[in-house]
């Protein structure tokens, strides 16, 4: 259960499987929580999320990209504590624009197609995470840590 | 009556759903007029009720769940088993169902000895048999007894062998239920089976009867007499008369074994007449049911009752039926490790140590090649021997932990289910635990000594007339040199010397408080349960202290084995001897053969730029305490002698001929799970913190990595910059 080999697809099949994540930023006193929707690329190497740039996040984000994200599979059922599979993602998030943008629009609304509307808006904002490490929680308690180079 | 409970003789067949199948054809022999006990079954709605109620449905998965259960091996199902049964017994039954049971007893059944037994209703089809793999309790008295013991038939749905027996035949524990037939208990003066068709020999009806109870025919402590009778006249054709000795019967809240009396000894239990009106119960039966029928039956003040009645299994020749015979072989009885103690004790260990004794005043350097060669094969054999000895009697001994362990917990309802260890651990007969005493005494030498350890960093060899010396080598003589263990061709005191060095650089470590007083155990029972308590306990101690000593025994041997063959290896360093050529080792050393060096599989997934590694690791809590130190994980042997003082042993399987490191560790992390193999046995003599059960511990975690061993929770966190 703990060979590694057999953690990736069960990590890469979360990121999958899972559209949405809980999103925390730096507040500057205290950390703050955000619950958006997410892409992640086969790689696990970047993530994509949408946000409004009047938002408290977006804001956060500006003054420091330093994310953590928790993609998880529960159920809200007590046995989520042996099946449920999560992992926290750690990274910097970037606003992008051209080239970035347009590739990593298209991942994005490969997963989201409905949220066509919501990201095509001038006001929203995409955020490209490069994630640095991945905490993969299996059986409640069984950790196994990811370490990707950019 | 509710459907909560249904009294028996209202019974019929399609109600097997709610009561099983035991307990419909009890019903459906009482409705045809047949002596039955009268009772009543308390449905697979209570049991649902109780699990619902009572929380019970969320926390067993949470147990049961902890590690995927193909890759838990026997001594993890038993932890397994014991937690669950555990959990039932401290889990009471809610107010309103005991109220609901209170109520559909009659006062007959309420105010006489009873019986309590399983009738699951995925037991007893014609092609598969859950016989004896449940609970059923005899001579119950009173409500209080009577719902303790309901619970544990509960429970007994999810024992170890029954929970691998349904994975065999891959039914999901969580989704059978558990009827319950609690039934007037009659005490008959014999007892005994009756099969329609005798297994393997069907053309003859087979009938087998003992004294008193069939609770010592099933367990199989009272061998029966046994008639083969011709179906259809009764002509009895054959007979078979055993020595008859003992009897089960009824004693004070339970049964026990007790011997005969000269009349019984020397008359059979079956009469003609009893032979011929089961022949006739046997027929009503089968014409009832349809099918060849296996029942059990009592014969009381000369009334015959059917205590029970279940097709034959059409299985009954195959594979399956062996495997549920090993399943069942999981269950020993006292009586049975009474008899196996004897013979560990009296036969095999002197035996063994009588061969290593021989073996080791052989001087070696002195054979010429051939002689050598064929001492080498005659050790090999001996080892060889001994072996399947160990695995026939020795493994089978083990039982008595868990005897003792189910008897602890039943009396005493502790919350932790392993509280019991307490009266085990700490047993001055444990021979590593003796071992390890003289290190620590000699290192404690060492300690005052700076010149000494000094002269032996450095290879030197004190005078053999120091202390020192003279324990050293009193040491060597009692326990032998560690080579073995260590590894390589170390010769003389060199693997002890420097391990003692190493102990005399740490602080000294003391084991743990001295074992448990049995005062306090046996307090629990009553006076005419003390001699009971007394030997399920005397057995506990023993299986806990064979299963070590035991191993250590087969060390010696196993070293006798090694030093021929390094003798061997030595003299063909600069020649080739063709004689000796042949006796190279074959890997066939067991206590070697633990320590083969797994494949080494990084902590790392995929190459370049992606990493991947064990954060944390879950297993299973078998010692408790928290512990810090850097991994030294032992691959091979010579790992052993870079122990040092305060490291975290990470190993495959501790072998009691390796536990002299465990002083010196600050804490154990073991691939192989269980509450009761070594690595957790000697854990809890020194009060260290051990996590086992953590599979691929050895390959992903690497030596010097910084663990964090929490023997409460189970869990080992390994730190990594």
């Amino acid at each position: 259960m703990n060979i590694p080999a057999e953690q990736l697809p069960v990590l890469q099949e979360l990121c999958r499987s899972q559209p949405l994540a809980a999103l925390a930023t730096d507040a500057g006193s205290h950390p703050y929580v955000s619950l958006v929707a997410v892409a992640v690329t086969d790689d696990l190497h970047h993530l994509y999320f949408a946000t409004p740039r009047a938002t408290r996040k977006w804001a956060n984000l500006t003054r420091n990209p330093r994310v953590s994200l928790l993609l998880d599979s529960r159920t809200n059922q007590v046995s989520d504590f042996r099946r449920a599979v999560a992992a926290t993602l750690l990274g910097s998030a970037q606003e992008i624009d051209g080239a970035a943008h347009d590739e990593g629009l298209m991942i994005y609304l490969s997963k989201h197609p409905h949220l066509a509307d919501f990201v095509a808006s001038p006001t929203c904002a995409l955020f490209q995470v490069q994630i640095d490490r991945i905490y993969l929680v299996t059986r409640f308690q069984n950790v196994m840590e990811f370490h990707l180079a950019p | 009556m509710n459907s909560l409970c249904i009294d028996l003789a209202a019974l019929s067949a399609s109600d097997v759903p709610l009561v099983g199948g035991k307990a419909s054809a009890l019903g459906r022999l009482a409705g045809a007029g047949l002596p039955v006990p009268r009772g009543i079954c308390i449905t697979t709605l209570a049991y649902e009720q109780y699990l619902d109620t009572t929380g019970l449905r969320q926390r067993l998965p949470l147990l049961l769940e902890r590690k995927p259960f193909q890759e838990m091996r026997w001594e993890e199902l038993w932890d397994l088993g014991l937690r669950i049964r555990s959990l039932f017994l401290n889990t009471p039954l809610p107010e309103k169902l005991t109220a609901e049971i209170s109520a559909a007893l009659s006062s007959h059944l309420i105010n006489n000895p009873l019986t309590i037994r399983s009738s699951a209703p995925a037991e007893d089809s014609t092609t598969s048999s859950f016989a004896g793999l449940h609970d059923s309790f005899v001579n119950v008295h009173g409500l209080p007894a009577l719902l303790d013991s309901v619970c544990l038939v509960w429970a007994s749905l999810w024992s170890d062998r029954a929970l691998l027996y349904r994975q065999e035949l891959g039914l999901d524990p969580a989704c059978s239920a558990m009827a319950v037939i609690v039934q007037e208990l009659i005490s008959g003066d014999c007892s005994g089976v009756a099969f329609s068709r005798c297994p393997g020999r069907e053309e003859f009806v087979v009938i087998e009867a003992v004294w008193g109870l069939n609770q010592g025919l099933v367990d199989g402590d009272v061998e029966p007499d046994r008639l083969l009778l011709e179906p259809i006249t009764g002509i009895i054709r054959e007979q078979y008369h055993p020595e008859r000795r003992h009897a089960c019967r009824p004693i004070g809240n339970g049964v026990g074994l007790l011997p005969l009396s000269a009349t019984q000894q020397a008359t059979s239990p079956l009469t003609e007449a009893t032979a011929t009106q089961l022949l006739a119960l046997l027929h009503q039966a089968e014409n009832l049911f349809g099918s060849p029928q296996d029942m059990e039956w009592t014969l009381s003040q000369g009334t015959l009752f059917v205590l029970q009645s279940r097709p034959i299994t059409t299985s009954s020749h195959t594979t399956e039926e062996s495997e549920r015979s090993w399943y069942l072989s999981l269950h020993r009885s006292l009586a049975s490790l009474k008899v196996l103690r004897r013979t560990i004790e009296e036969e095999v260990l002197p035996a063994m140590a009588a061969d290593a004794k021989r073996l080791a005043a052989v001087d070696l350097a002195t054979l010429d090649n051939q002689t050598l060669a064929a001492a080498i094969s005659e050790r090999q054999q001996i080892l060889d021997h001994w072996e399947e000895r160990y695995r026939e009697a020795c493994i089978p001994m083990a039982h008595g932990i868990r005897l003792f362990g189910q008897v602890y917990n039943d009396t005493l309802r502790p919350n932790d289910p392993f509280a019991f260890l307490d009266f085990l651990a700490g047993d001055a007969g444990l021979l590593a635990v003796q071992r390890n005493q003289k290190m620590q005494e000699m290192a404690e030498m060492l300690r005052h000594d700076a010149e000494m350890v000094a002269m032996l960093r450095e290879g030197g060899t004190p005078d053999p007339s120091t202390p020192f010396s003279l324990a050293l080598a009193d040491f060597i003589d009692r326990f032998g040199d560690l080579s073995l263990v260590m590894g390589g061709m170390r010769t003389g005191n060199r693997a002890v010397t420097e391990l003692l060095v190493e102990m005399a650089s740490a602080p000294p470590r003391t084991n743990r408080r001295p074992q448990v007083d049995e005062a306090m155990f046996l307090a629990e029972f009553s006076l005419d349960k003390q001699e009971f308590a007394q030997e399920v306990l005397a057995i506990g101690r023993a299986s806990y202290r064979l299963r070590d000593n035991d191993n250590l025994a087969i060390g010696r041997l196993t070293q006798r084995l090694h030093e021929a063959r390094n003798e061997a290896i030595r003299r063909q360093a600069d020649l080739e001897i063709p004689e000796l050529a042949s006796q190279q080792a074959t890997g066939k050393e067991r206590v070697a053969q633990r320590l083969t060096p797994t494949p080494s599989v990084p902590g790392f997934y995929g190459s370049g730029k992606t990493r991947l590694q064990a954060r944390q690791l879950v297993g299973q809590p078998a010692g408790p305490g928290l512990g810090v130190g850097p991994a030294r994980v032992i691959n091979q042997p010579a790992d052993l002698a870079s122990f040092k003082a305060g490291e975290i042993l990470v190993c495959d399987a501790v072998d009691p001929n390796m536990t002299f490191i465990v002083p010196l560790a600050g804490g154990i992390v073991e691939r192989r799970g269980g509450m009761l193999i070594h690595g957790a046995i000697i854990a809890r003599e020194y009060g260290l913190p051990c996590v086992t059960g953590v599979p691929d511990a050895t390959r992903l975690i690497r030596s010097g990595e910084m663990l964090t061993v929490d023997g409460y929770l189970g869990l080992v966190v390994i730190a990594r910059p």
